[in-house]
């Protein structure tokens, strides 16, 4: 299931969306707040999201995942607005039978997340500047 | 064949046209179309490859085709996580 949320992001407790008495492996991934970019000083981070799509988009990329990995279950969950430093900005978790398709199922999410879902990031900068942030830079400088 | 369309535009794109949506008259083909003649109105700076196009809530094609009365969705580039 994609879920688009306000509140703060809690990994114990959406973890326990994922057991099942067949599965012998969890991975999960968490993208979290950096205080800084490109070596400006960043203070916080404002997430827009448009949600209709970023929600049947992000269904696809699971579908996606279950399709070419033997997996139990796949959720992920994206913040939108305002975000300190530090605080979880995403996360995908995959239970599955043994250990390699949960990885790759959670990092297949992951990378397809940041690339197709209709969601940007501006950065507010300790200078009093912000900008939007362009994934073509998260790509080339592993960003989250 | 000019054709009405809603035209909505998310964060870098609102921010540069100075408006999150609009109604247009254009001679459109395609969403192609919408963006280029669109970018020569508001200027964005964005190239169309980095871009991407939702037409009526459905994510769509650069080459798929628009119809009078269509809510064209604009997204720069994006960058979740």
């Amino acid at each position: 299931m994609m879920q688009i949320t306000r509140q703060a992001i809690r990994p114990d407790e959406l973890r326990a969306r994922l057991n099942d008495p067949a599965a012998g492996a969890y991975a999960s991934f968490e993208g979290w707040i950096r205080n800084e970019n490109e070596g400006h000083d960043v203070l916080r981070l404002e997430y827009e999201v448009y949600e209709p799509l970023a929600v049947t988009e992000g269904e696809k990329v699971i579908a996606e995942a279950r399709a070419k990995f033997p997996i139990l279950h796949a959720d992920c969950v994206h913040r939108s607005g305002l975000l300190e430093i530090g605080e979880c900005a995403v996360w995908v978790g995959v239970s599955s039978g043994h250990r390699d398709e949960a990885f790759l199922a959670c990092r297949y999410i992951i990378d397809q997340v940041k690339v197709r879902l209709p969601i940007w990031k501006k950065e507010h900068y300790a200078d009093g500047h912000s900008g939007w942030v362009n994934c073509e830079r998260c790509a080339t400088h592993g960003n989250g | 064949m000019s054709k009405t369309l809603t035209v909505r535009y998310f964060a870098g794109f609102r921010e540069h046209a100075g408006l999150d949506r609009e109604t247009v008259s254009l001679d459109a083909a395609t969403a192609r179309d919408v963006f280029e003649q669109l970018k020569q109105r508001h200027g964005s700076p964005e190239p169309l490859a980095h871009c991407k196009v939702a037409i009526n809530d459905e994510m769509a094609d650069w080459s798929s085709p628009v119809e009078d009365g269509d809510t064209i969705l604009l997204f720069p580039p994006v960058a979740g996580g």
